[in-house]
C-alpha cells in the first residue's frame, strides 16, 4: 500500500482526522489565524480558495481541517505577509506539485478548450436554434 | 429471514419488470388491448414489491441485525435510531436500493395515476420504465446485493461516518433521489412517445406534472444538501463545484429547461424535438451522475468506496439506455412534425433562449467536471478544475438567464415587439438602476459579480412579480402564482449568494478564556469550555456570549466532537440566525500551551436567503403542479381546457 | 425528397449520440486506471535540491542543510515522522540499506525531539543527520505530499528519484539502481 499515511488520511472524509495519522504537534500559527492587515488577509484568502489540499478528496486548503492543509495556509499567509505576490506563490507550488495543486486553470494550451467551451456552446446553440424562428417581414 | 425475504421481493420485482417489458412489446406489436391493460397492475405490483424490499432493509438497520454484511459495515448498536434508519441509505448498496425503489415507484405511480396519455403511448412508457429497471435490478442483484449475509456475525458494527449522523441524512438523499430518479418518468415518456410517434401537445400536457414533481423534489433536495454541507463542514461554504454536487446540478439544469420547454409544446405546439431531447438528457444526466459517484473515476468527498468493476457495470447500462434513447431520437424525431414558427421577440423566443442558456451552463459544468479526466487520458498530466473556472464561466450566462427569466413572462406568445416589451420592462429596469446606485454608495469596494448579481436580482425580482400587476389576485390561476414565486425565489437566492460572497466577515483567532473577539458588528466573549457526552460521542463544548451593539446578548455553544466508531473528530458549528444573516461559530483545537482555543467566527449577512430562495423555487413548482392537476381535473381528460391559457 | 436543410438537420440529430459515444470512451479509459486518487509525484525530480537549513531533530545529531547533499556522493533523503505508522514498517529496510553503505539523511515532519528519539530508540537509527521540519515547509519545498517518502539525491545536489510510500524489501533493488544511476 503506497504512501499509507496519505491513504489513511484520504480514507476518512474531510474534515475528519483519524487520530493515528496526525502529528502530536499543534497546528502552525497561521493555519488558523488571520493576518493583521485586512487587505493582505483577503489576498491570502482568495489564494487559499484556489489551492487544492494535497491530502483531501477534492477540497481547497481554505475549507479543510487536514494538518497539511493548515501548514499550507500558514505558508501562504507567511509569504503574503512578507510581501510576496499571490501568483508567485501559486507558481512556486505548481513548480513543485504540477497544475493539479491549483484550481484556477492556467492559460496554457492544454486549458484552452475549457475557456472556449462557453463561447462554443453558445454559438452552437444559436446556430441550431436559428431555424426555429420566423423571418420578420 | 427478513434479509432473505427482502432479497426475494427484489427478485420477484425484477421478474415482474421483465414481464412488464415483454408484455409491452408484444401488446404493441400485436395491438392486443387486453395485454395493454395488464401493464398497469404489473407496474403497480412491481413498485409494491420493491418498496417492501426497501422497508425490510430499513427494518434490518433499525434492529442492527449484525448477520447482514451491510449493517455490519455501516451501523452500530449505540447509534441513535434516526441514524440507524437514515443509515440505510448512507452507503452504496442501500442507496442503490433506494434508487431502484424510486424508479419502480415512479413507474407504479404513472400506472396508477396517468389518465391523460393515449393508451399505446402509456404502454410504451411503462415498457421503457421496466427496461430501465431491469438493468438496475441486475446491477443490484449481481453486483451490489444489500442483503448479503456475513458469518459468523461480528459482535459490533463499524458505525456510520459521523459526518452523516445528522438529520440531513434523513431528508437530503431521499428527496434528491425522488428528483433525479423521478426524471426517469420523463425519459420513459419521451421514449414511449418516440416509439408510438405520439410527440404532441397531449403528450406534453401528460408529461408536465411528472416533470414538475420530479423537479420540485430535485430543487428541494439540492437546497437541503447545500444547507447541510454549510452547517456540517465547519467553514461556511455552501457550494464547492464538487463532482458529485455537479452530478446533481446537471439533471436539475436539464429538468428546468425541460419544464419550460414542455409548456411550449403543450400550449403552442413548438419545440417538440427540443423537448424530447431534454427529457432524454435530464435522466441521462441522472444516470451519468450515478455512474460518476459510484465508479471512482472522479475524486470527491461524496464518493462511495471506489469500485471500478461496479463502475463498468453502470457504464454498460448507460451505454445501452442512453445510447439507445439517443439513437431512437435521431431515427424518429425527424418525422415529428414541427409546430408553428414564432418570432425571436416572443415568449417562445425567450423560452428558446432559456433552453439555450441552461444547456450552455449544463455543457460547461459537464465539460469542467470531466476535463481533468480527459486531460489525464490524453496527455497524462493531472490538473484540477474547480470553483474559479465554474464561477467565471457560468456567472455571465447565469446573469443573461436571469434577464431572460424576467422578460419572458412579460412577452406575448408568437409575436411581440421590442418597444412594447421595453415599456413593460421600464419599472424593473428603473429598479435595477436604483439598486446599482444604492449598492455602489453603500458598498463601494464590491466585486463585479456580486454587484451584478444584486442589481440583476433587484430588477428581475420586480419583473417576476409583474405578471401579477393589474390582475384580480384571487382569480389568478395557481400555476401563475407558482411561476411568480419560483422566479422570485431565484432572485432571492441570488441576493443571498451575492451578499455572502461580498459581505462575509471572518475572524480566526486563538482565544483565551475571558477574551472578547469582534466579527463584523458583533462582540463574542469566550466564556469557557466543558466536556459533554452524547449517545455515541464525547465533545468539548465552548460557551460564547455574543452581542451586537447594545442589544441583548445570547449564548452559542459550538462543539468539537470525538466519535469512537469509526474514530473521528467533527466540528459542530453553533449558528445563530438573525433577521439579516447568520453568526457562525466553530470551536477548534486547543493550542500547544493549553491555554488558548482556536475559534472560527463568521458574520454572514443575508446568507439564509440562498436556501430560502431555493425553498421558494420548490414551493413555486409545487403550486404550479397543484394548479395544473386541479385544472386538469376540472376539465375533460382530453385536456382542451388547459390549452392556450398561460399567465 | 429531403432538401439540403432537412438533411443537415438529420445529421445534426446524430450529434448527441456521437458526443455520448465519445463520453463513454473517455470514462472507460478512466475506469481502466486502478485508482482515482492522484499519486502526487514531485515535479522537482531532475532539478536541484532547493536551499534549506533545518535545525537538529534530536540532540546528538546534526541538523540538515542542502549543502550536505553536495558532498560528491549520492545520498538518500528520507522524509518520516514518529507518528507515521508505515515509517516504522520501513525502518528495518532503511537499516539494511544503511548497513550496506548507503548514506541516509532524514527530515522529521512535525515532530518533537523526544518523540523522534523514542522512535529511533524503538526502530533503529539509520540516519547520519536529522533535520526537524515543524511546519512542513521543507516538505512543500521538495514537492512531497506525505510521509514516508524517500528521495535519491546525487553528489551535486540534484534530485534524481522519488520513492513514494514506505520502502519495502522488493523496492530495494530499485533504490540501489537509482543510487548507482546518480553516481553518473
Amino acid at each position: 500500500m503506497r504512501n499509507a499515511c496519505l491513504v489513511l488520511l484520504l480514507a476518512a472524509l474531510l474534515p475528519l482526522s483519524p487520530a493515528l495519522a496526525d502529528s502530536k504537534m499543534a497546528p502552525a500559527e497561521y493555519a488558523y489565524r488571520q493576518l493583521p492587515d485586512a487587505k493582505q488577509e483577503k489576498q491570502a484568502q482568495d489564494l487559499m480558495q484556489t489551492l487544492r489540499c494535497l491530502v483531501c478528496q477534492g477540497q481547497s486548503i481554505a475549507d479543510s481541517d487536514a494538518e497539511m492543509a493548515g501548514d499550507m495556509r500558514a505558508l501562504v499567509r507567511r509569504r503574503i505577509e512578507a510581501g510576496e505576490q499571490p501568483e508567485d506563490i501559486r507558481a512556486w507550488l505548481i513548480e513543485r506539485y504540477g497544475d493539479w495543486v491549483s484550481y484556477k486553470p492556467t492559460t496554457a494550451p492544454v486549458t484552452w478548450p475549457l475557456w472556449a467551451a462557453p463561447v462554443l456552446l453558445l454559438a452552437a446553440g444559436i446556430w441550431v436554434g436559428r431555424g426555429r424562428f420566423r423571418r420578420r417581414r | 429471514m427478513i434479509a432473505e425475504a427482502g432479497l426475494a421481493a427484489l427478485w420477484l420485482a425484477a421478474a415482474l419488470a421483465l414481464l412488464q417489458l415483454l408484455l409491452g412489446i408484444v401488446a404493441l406489436r400485436g395491438e392486443r388491448e387486453d395485454w395493454m391493460r395488464a401493464l398497469r397492475p404489473v407496474a403497480m405490483v412491481q413498485a409494491a414489491l420493491v418498496a417492501l424490499s426497501f422497508g425490510l432493509l430499513i427494518l434490518l438497520f433499525l434492529r442492527t441485525d449484525l448477520t447482514v454484511l451491510l449493517v455490519v459495515e455501516n451501523s452500530h448498536v449505540a447509534k441513535p435510531w434516526l441514524y440507524k434508519f437514515a443509515g440505510t441509505w448512507g452507503n452504496h448498496e442501500g442507496s442503490m436500493l433506494l434508487w431502484v425503489m424510486v424508479l419502480a415507484v415512479s413507474g407504479g405511480a404513472v400506472a396508477l395515476f396517468e389518465r391523460q396519455l393515449a393508451e399505446r403511448t402509456l404502454v410504451a412508457t411503462l415498457a421503457a420504465q421496466a427496461a430501465i429497471g431491469l438493468g438496475f435490478y441486475a446491477f443490484l442483484l449481481f453486483a451490489s446485493n444489500p442483503f448479503a449475509r456475513v458469518s459468523p456475525a461480528p459482535a459490533e458494527g463499524n458505525g456510520l461516518n459521523p459526518l452523516l449522523q445528522d438529520p440531513g441524512l434523513a431528508f437530503h438523499p431521499p428527496t434528491l433521489y425522488f428528483g433525479y430518479v423521478g426524471l426517469s418518468v420523463a425519459f420513459s415518456f419521451a421514449v414511449g412517445a418516440l416509439v408510438t410517434r405520439d410527440v404532441g401537445p397531449a403528450f406534453a400536457r401528460a408529461m408536465r406534472p411528472w416533470v414538475l414533481g420530479a423537479w420540485v423534489f430535485l430543487t428541494l433536495g439540492i437546497t437541503a444538501g447545500s444547507y447541510w454541507a454549510y452547517y456540517e463542514l465547519g467553514w461556511g461554504g455552501w457550494w464547492f463545484w464538487d463532482p458529485v454536487e455537479n452530478a446533481s446540478l446537471m439533471p436539475w439544469l436539464a429538468a428546468t429547461a425541460l419544464l419550460h420547454s414542455v409548456t411550449v409544446v403543450a400550449t403552442r405546439d413548438g419545440l417538440r424535438a427540443w423537448t424530447v431531447m431534454l427529457a432524454v438528457v435530464a435522466f441521462s444526466m441522472s444516470m451519468v451522475g450515478t455512474f460518476l459517484v459510484r465508479s471512482g473515476i472522479l475524486t470527491s468527498v461524496h464518493s462511495f468506496a471506489v469500485d471500478p468493476t461496479r463502475g463498468s457495470f453502470i457504464l454498460a447500462l448507460l451505454a445501452i439506455y442512453i445510447g439507445g434513447a439517443l439513437a431512437l431520437f435521431a431515427l424518429r424525431v425527424g418525422t415529428v412534425r414541427e409546430g408553428s414558427r414564432f418570432d425571436i421577440v416572443s415568449r417562445e423566443g425567450a423560452l428558446v433562449l432559456n433552453n439555450l442558456l441552461l444547456s450552455a451552463i449544463l455543457g460547461i459544468v459537464l465539460i469542467g467536471t470531466l476535463y481533468p479526466l480527459a486531460v489525464e487520458a490524453t496527455t497524462g498530466e493531472a490538473l484540477s478544475v474547480g470553483a474559479p473556472y465554474f464561477n467565471a464561466a457560468t456567472s455571465p450566462i447565469a446573469l443573461l438567464l436571469m434577464a431572460a427569466m424576467g422578460a419572458g413572462p412579460l412577452l406575448r406568445w408568437r409575436r411581440d415587439d421590442w418597444r412594447s416589451l421595453a415599456r413593460r420592462m421600464a419599472a424593473p429596469a428603473a429598479v435595477l438602476v436604483l439598486a446599482l446606485g444604492a449598492v455602489l454608495v453603500a458598498a463601494p469596494g464590491i466585486g463585479i459579480f456580486p454587484l451584478l448579481g444584486l442589481v440583476f436580482a433587484a430588477g428581475v425580482g420586480v419583473a417576476s412579480v409583474a405578471p401579477l400587476w393589474k390582475r384580480n389576485l384571487r382569480r389568478t390561476p395557481l400555476f401563475t402564482w407558482g411561476m411568480v414565486i419560483a422566479h422570485l425565489g431565484v432572485s432571492v437566492s441570488v441576493v443571498g449568494m451575492a451578499c455572502e460572497s461580498a459581505f462575509t466577515r471572518e475572524t480566526l483567532v486563538a482565544a483565551a478564556i475571558g477574551e472578547t473577539q469582534t466579527v463584523g458588528p458583533f462582540k463574542v466573549r469566550f466564556d469557557g469550555v466543558m466536556p459533554i457526552a452524547g449517545p455515541n460521542w464525547t465533545a468539548i463544548e465552548g460557551t460564547l456570549t455574543v452581542s451586537r451593539g447594545d442589544g441583548t446578548p445570547w449564548v452559542m455553544r459550538p462543539q468539537a466532537r470525538m466519535f469512537s466508531s469509526p474514530p473521528t473528530e467533527t466540528n459542530e458549528a453553533a449558528i445563530k440566525t438573525l433577521f439579516d444573516g447568520q453568526v457562525y461559530t466553530v470551536l477548534g483545537r486547543q493550542t500547544e500551551g493549553g491555554d488558548r482555543w482556536q475559534l472560527r467566527l463568521w458574520w454572514k449577512p443575508m446568507v439564509t436567503l440562498i436556501w430560502l430562495g431555493g425553498a421558494m423555487i420548490g414551493l413555486g413548482g409545487l403550486l404550479a403542479l397543484i394548479g395544473r392537476l386541479a385544472r386538469g381535473r376540472r376539465h375533460s381528460p382530453s385536456g382542451d381546457g388547459a390549452a392556450g391559457v398561460l399567465a | 425528397m429531403t432538401s439540403p436543410a432537412t438533411r443537415k438537420v438529420r445529421i445534426l440529430l446524430w450529434v448527441p449520440l456521437i458526443a455520448f459515444v465519445a463520453f463513454v470512451g473517455l470514462v472507460a479509459s478512466g475506469l481502466l486506471k486502478p485508482t482515482a486518487n492522484v499519486t502526487l509525484v514531485s515535479k522537482l525530480v531532475g532539478k536541484p535540491l532547493p536551499e534549506f537549513a533545518l535545525p537538529p531533530g534530536v540532540a546528538g545529531q546534526p541538523g540538515l542543510t542542502a549543502a550536505d547533499f553536495r558532498a560528491g556522493k549520492p545520498r538518500l533523503l528520507n522524509i518520516f515522522a514518529s507518528w507515521c505508522v508505515p515509517c516504522a514498517a520501513e525502518a528495518p529496510v532503511l537499516k539494511q540499506l544503511a548497513d550496506a553503505g548507503v548514506e541516509i539523511d532524514a527530515v522529521a515532519i512535525r515532530d518533537r525531539p523526544e518523540d523522534i528519539a523514542r522512535f529511533l530508540g524503538r526502530w533503529g537509527n539509520p540516519y547520519a543527520r536529522i533535520g526537524s521540519d515543524v511546519d512542513s515547509s521543507i516538505q512543500f519545498a521538495l514537492g512531497s505530499s506525505g510521509v514516508p517518502e524517500t528521495f535519491v539525491i546525487d553528489g551535486k545536489g540534484v534530485i534524481r528519484h522519488q520513492h513514494i510510500g514506505d520502502i519495502r524489501a522488493e523496492n530495494v533493488p530499485e533504490i540501489l539502481a537509482a543510487l548507482k544511476d546518480a553516481e553518473r
